[in-house]
């Protein structure tokens, strides 16, 4: 049924469809919507049988998670920013056990400086911990991803995060099309554990493991992580067959067909870099977008084959790896061994600057024009960092830097935006 | 696409109202899309909200930076935050005020958009009336239906019983009605001071 309403009401409802046995939460902005919708359900009685259990904390969270889970229950739970840095810990065990746990991460910045506004940085802390993540364009992608992850975590009996722009989707309404129950049974079968504790045919789970098959359980999560490689695109083709539209997958491809500058990027900014690709493309350059819905696994071969034929790639990404540059991008140069392709580094957005199609077509137009620094920050105030790095220069106690940062920039209440 | 921008402050229903304005739309059969400005909401706090409607599906995420329509529910903020930036120069801007645009001190602002378009209403005062709380997202929308036909005051009227419901729902509902007929009677006023 089409509707105009929230990104997280819809995904409470559409998580709500998916018959969650346990959901347990602490809230933190901006995934906060999501499960108070989701209380609202289990109070009601609409989303029943379901234990909905508050948590005095985020640790507490994925460790009730992970118990229910164990004890053979579908188990959901969702976060964001500093509350999945503070369950990190029980992140990593959900994944070692190999409990199909669905988590909602509402993308936001890590601080500090405190920052409560959309970035990626919080999931892609989180890149390597076994767990999958998949990221949503749009709302109706989030939701249907959802629906997706329960099937896809169950059948490898691997936890999956679906990672959807704080903010930006979650609090945005729009048009979505949602399912009806019937519909998502029938895509979505009853949980049959792998594992389960049962009193009846007791077992435990969470060994400890030496040095003597410690290696072989982790190249097992990896080898879980290739079989997804393959089951994402299958489920993907299941679900358009059933719900009638294309969502998730492991990468999707937008004017990409003769392009010679492919541009890459997560998330909600893909909707935005189209619009900005349809205006560049009415101007004569062949540029398209790679839109990466899987990014663990990373889909290697497919964003290799998708970029046979360009002559450049432009990572865009709303992380960063101090130090290093580009996360997403050092992953996309994996796909590339061997190709001779320019790469270049965009890091946008990041703390919830406003990216924009201006900024997009200016920074695209130079890089098709081979005029870009291999790592670039869109946007970056310069004058506002040269003034802090020369204050540092001159004087010992220096004193802050966001503090110093916001005196020199002065009230913003002024501004629109 | 058209672009509207709402101002007001924290309190005010900033963000409700640009998301009954995407629910009213949508019920017109319309795509739109509706998210607020996300700064740390406090009470009297500038906020800014924005809405989109378009025939197609609607893509960008940025924020709206050059507005076709502008609500301002509060205008004190005229003082504080240039509401007017990016403003396009056939938009449309409904103020909630009691007092006109030479009143408030935007004689010259006036010069550089159309007139017609550009409208006060007592939002507030008509709010305290219906609901008995001066609050205006609401009311400004029945007033934007009247301004800009860009969406009924029926869809509006769904679009409200959709966030509300019993009597507030209904304060509402007249409360709007009231302003779309402020509205429309201020535009045959303006109209008929042109033809003479």
């Amino acid at each position: 049924m089409l509707k105009q309403t929230e990104g997280s009401h819809a995904v409470a409802e559409a998580v709500a469809l998916c018959r969650p046995e346990v959901i347990c939460a602490y809230p933190i902005s901006p995934q906060t919507h999501i499960v108070e919708g989701l209380g609202e359900l289990v109070k009601s009685g609409a989303l029943t049988p379901c234990e909905f259990i508050n948590v005095e904390s985020e640790f507490a969270a994925m460790s009730v998670a992970i118990g229910a889970s164990a004890a053979g229950a579908r188990a959901y739970t969702a976060t964001a920013s500093q509350g999945l840095l503070f369950m990190a810990e029980a992140v990593f065990n959900a994944s070692g056990l190999g409990l199909p746990i669905v988590m909602t991460v509402a993308n936001r910045a890590i601080g500090a400086p405190i920052n409560i506004w959309n970035d990626h940085s919080d999931s892609m802390s989180q890149r390597d911990c076994g767990w999958l993540q998949l990221f949503a364009e749009n709302n109706q992608e989030a939701l249907d991803l959802h629906i997706q992850a329960f099937k896809l975590a169950e059948e490898l009996s691997m936890p999956v995060m679906v990672c959807m722009d704080g903010f930006i989707l979650t609090h945005a309404y729009e048009r979505i099309d949602m399912p009806t129950q019937a519909e998502v049974d029938a895509f979505l079968p009853p949980y049959e554990p792998r594992q389960v504790l049962d009193p009846a045919e007791p077992v435990s789970i969470g060994a400890m493991v030496g040095p003597e098959a410690f290696m072989e359980v982790r190249y097992l999560a990896h080898a879980k992580q290739n079989q997804a490689l393959l089951r994402i695109p299958q489920i993907a083709d299941e679900f358009a067959r059933r719900f009638g539209r294309a969502s998730g997958g492991l990468v999707r491809p937008y004017r990409c067909e003769d392009a010679e500058t492919i541009v890459i990027a997560l998330g909600s900014v893909i909707g935005t870099l189209k619009d900005t690709i349809d205006d560049l493309r009415a101007g004569g350059m062949k540029i398209g977008v790679l839109g990466i819905q899987s990014f663990r696994p990373f889909p290697l071969a497919a964003v290799r084959a998708a970029l046979q034929g360009a002559k450049r790639v432009v990572v865009l990404e709303k992380s960063f790896c101090v130090g290093l540059g580009g996360i997403v991008s050092t992953d996309v140069r994996m796909a590339l061994s061997g190709m001779q392709l320019h790469g270049y580094t965009v890091i946008a957005g990041l703390g919830g600057r406003a990216i924009t199609k201006a900024s997009l077509a200016r920074t695209l137009t130079e890089a098709a024009a081979d005029k870009l620094q291999p790592l670039t920050f869109m946007d970056l105030d310069w004058p506002l960092v040269n003034r802090q790095l020369e204050r540092e220069a001159r004087m010992r106690r220096s004193g802050p830097i966001a503090e110093n940062l916001l005196r020199d920039v002065g009230t913003v209440a002024s501004k629109v935006i | 696409m058209l672009q509207i921008r709402i101002h007001g402050r924290g309190g005010q229903g900033v963000v409700s109202a640009a998301e009954m304005l995407s629910v009213a739309a949508f019920e017109q059969g319309r795509h739109a899309q509706a998210f607020p400005s996300f700064g740390s909401e406090r009470t009297g706090a500038p906020v800014v909200a924005f809405c989109r409607i378009d025939d197609r599906e609607i893509r960008l995420r940025e924020p709206i930076l050059a507005p076709d329509v502008l609500i301002v529910q509060d205008p004190t903020l005229l003082h504080q935050v240039d509401v007017f930036q990016g403003l396009q120069p056939d938009g449309y801007v409904l103020i909630n005020s009691k007092r006109s645009f030479d009143e408030l001190g935007l004689a010259d602002i006036a010069t550089r958009f159309r007139h017609e378009r550009l409208i006060t209403v007592p939002a507030s005062e008509i709010a305290l009336k219906h609901l008995g709380r001066p609050l205006p997202n609401a009311v400004l929308l029945g007033g934007f239906a009247a301004l800009s036909g860009l969406v009924s005051l029926d869809a509006v009227a769904h679009a409200i019983r959709e966030k509300f419901s019993g009597k507030v729902a209904q304060g509402n509902v007249d409360a709007a009605s009231e302003a779309f007929e402020v509205v429309k009677n201020e535009m045959a006023e303006l109209a008929h001071a042109q033809t003479d």
